[in-house]
């Protein structure tokens, strides 16, 4: 049994700019729940406490946004996401008060020792504690293996390879999800968070789940940073294909993909120049509008700055090197 | 004769104060302790020539000659420390995330607190970028001060690891309390590239007064005073754009013990340094004896 967990309120908040209002939260979660979708991560696109100058001004507290959710929904359970460095654990223990019972705690993939402290918390207090590890194409699937390890250590049940940029395909992605499944304990499940910008989201969700991966992330119409996530309706209906079972009921979730969150959405959720190069640079997807913003500002391609991050090994969450990156190229310009 | 001193903490961050201290005139440091026979920190300071204890806080209580100590352990040993040293009317920089006593950042505030029985030295992330918001609020008025400190992996020791909320929240304290701005937040990042890249730092300011002359000119001028104690800070922009700011920071260490990647570690025991050797001028020209 695939566990089904839809981002499209908290990665698909990094295509609308942080704006979406409690309101609209709660017709997206109510139709989420109504499908039958286990969870629901609601909150600015990099987390509980990610608004900032960095990574954009949400338009309504996380709070607001989490207690919208939680009040609309009768069986999906809510999941709140925290990045340490960016959130402290005072947003998590805000974020459960108000209903979220899954605690998602993300780190660069090399990275997994800054969340000891949170996801013990988590795990001690009653919520699913599931580790986060981004930008996962960046490293091998053995050293991989070795930081999932750590997590489940300090008490995640739940470990996941985040695709942050976009930058597997589906080889690469099952051989990671393998060298999890067998380094961790049975009772530890696998998760893939996917991102579409090499046009392999679903594909990719699709290979994890064949290589052991039970926990699936996907978004509706795919709203996500960069080229978006595994489109959360296509992929319950490729699953259903492929003969993994979910809990998800497809019509209801491709109505509420159609009739709630397609009239929400700023721009098409489409792989264009930008969101294909960063896939190709392996840089973090939610580079995507900042880099646009900043290769205007300075009078510069886009894809020209994503390379240039790419090349200097940028890892999430450094979207202030966009506005370097951009600055240099154009004084190299003259 | 300088003002005896002792160094709690023989790790990276301890050495390099050391190497640092030993060029003083006015400090002159006695002891380095530690709570380990074999630790290698202990064993380096014996090789420049300091005396070394295992004996931890005790071997520096017992000592009355030694009026300053600088703690360079963690945040909870600096808690049991704290009013051990008060007690025994010694004064303390701490460099450990505890923010007991009150926050000094060098070119801003040094003078502000020296009658204080424990000065504390923020955070990396705050010494590195306080500078530039208080330059900024003392011309623009800031009212919301933002800072991104990105740090190599290597960089990045156990403490900071396993309470990495300690940073962000004394950083974030510090950006109101020194920098002026109304309210802060702090972000860190840590990145694990090979070669280990060279500390950065970026600066947003809110700011309710944009002349961006003014803002560049104050930048500069405090750029210049940080580099009178951490020669490898680097401006990479600043630029005013309505009413944010934005400046860029590279910090490269000056490579007394920890590479030069390490500018976050250097910035830190460099302005632990600058604030020792001012409470040892002011111990020697008998300004606080009493104290």
């Amino acid at each position: 049994m695939i566990t089904l967990v839809d981002s499209s309120l908290r990665d698909g908040m990094h295509s609308v700019r942080h704006s979406f209002s409690p309101e609209q939260v709660a017709a997206v979660a109510a139709g989420l729940d109504r499908a039958g979708v286990d969870a629901i991560e609601v909150s600015h696109g990099d987390g509980v406490g990610g608004s900032s100058i960095q990574y954009g001004r949400s338009v309504f507290p996380d709070a607001a946004l989490i207690e919208a959710a939680a009040g609309a929904v009768s069986q999906a359970r809510i999941a709140a996401l925290l990045l340490p460095g960016i959130g402290t654990l005072r947003r998590l223990r805000e974020a459960q008060a108000l209903g979220a019972s899954i605690a998602r705690i993300a780190t660069h993939c090399t990275e997994a020792d800054i969340a000891e402290q949170h996801i013990a918390w988590a795990a001690s207090h009653g919520m699913t504690a599931v580790g986060f590890l981004m930008m996962s194409h960046m490293i091998e699937p053995a050293e991989l293996a070795t930081q999932a390890r750590l997590m489940e250590s300090y008490g995640a049940s739940v470990v996941y390879i985040v695709d942050s940029a976009g930058a597997l395909v589906p080889n690469t992605a099952a051989a990671r999800v393998a060298a999890l499944r067998s380094e961790l304990r049975a009772e530890t499940a696998v998760g893939f968070h996917a991102h579409n910008n090499l046009g392999c989201g679903v594909g990719n969700a699709l290979a994890a789940a064949d290589a052991g991966a039970s926990w699936l992330d996907g978004s509706l119409r795919g709203l996500g940073a960069g080229a978006g996530n595994a489109q959360l309706e296509v992929l319950a209906a490729a699953l259903e294909r492929s003969g993994h079972e979910t809990r998800a009921e497809l019509f209801p979730l491709m109505d509420v993909a159609e009739e709630v969150v397609a009239e929400l959405m700023e721009r098409p959720q489409i792989i264009d120049r930008t969101a294909l190069s960063i896939g190709y640079a392996g840089v973090y997807s939610s580079f995507l509008l900042h880099a646009e913003r900043a290769a205007a500002k300075f009078g510069v391609e886009p894809r020209d700055v994503l390379m240039e991050l790419g090349r200097r090994r940028i890892v999430g969450g450094q979207e202030d090197m966009i506005i370097d990156a951009a600055a240099e190229l154009a004084e190299q310009r003259g | 004769m300088g003002i005896k001193a002792a160094v709690l903490g023989p790790g990276n961050i301890g050495t390099d104060l050391l190497v640092k201290l030993q060029r003083s005139t006015a400090v002159e440091t006695a002891l380095m302790v530690g709570v380990y026979e074999d630790s290698p920190g202990l064993a380096r300071a014996r090789e420049l020539g300091v005396e070394s204890s295992a004996r931890g806080i005790d071997a520096v209580l017992e000592r009355d000659e030694i009026q300053l100590v600088f703690d360079a352990t963690g945040a909870r040993a600096h808690r049991e420390h704290a009013p051990l040293l008060a007690a025994a009317g010694k004064v303390c920089v701490d460099l450990t995330p505890a923010a007991l006593g009150p926050y000094v950042v060098p070119c801003v505030n040094l003078d502000a607190h020296l009658d204080a029985p424990d000065l504390n030295m923020v955070t990396c992330g705050g010494q590195a970028t306080i500078p530039m918001v208080h330059a900024i609020d003392r011309v623009a008025d800031v009212a919301y001060a933002e800072i991104v400190a990105t740090i190599s992996s290597r960089s990045a020791g156990p403490g900071t690891r396993q309470n990495i909320d300690e940073f962000t929240e004394t950083t974030a304290r510090g950006l109101e309390r020194v920098g002026g701005a109304d309210e802060g937040k702090a972000i860190i990042i840590l990145n694990p590239a090979e070669p280990p890249i060279l500390m950065r730092d970026t600066v947003f300011a809110q700011v309710r007064r944009p002349d961006a002359g003014a803002i560049e000119t104050s930048v500069l001028e405090m750029l210049e005073r940080m580099r009178s104690y951490v020669p490898g800070v680097r401006l990479r922009l600043c630029d005013v754009d309505g009413e944010l700011v934005t400046v860029l920071l590279e910090i490269e260490g000056a490579g007394d013990f920890l590479p030069p990647y390490a500018g976050n570690l250097d910035v830190m025991t460099a302005a632990a340094a600058e604030v020792g050797e001012r409470l040892a001028e002011r111990l020697l020209s008998g300004a606080g004896a009493t104290a």
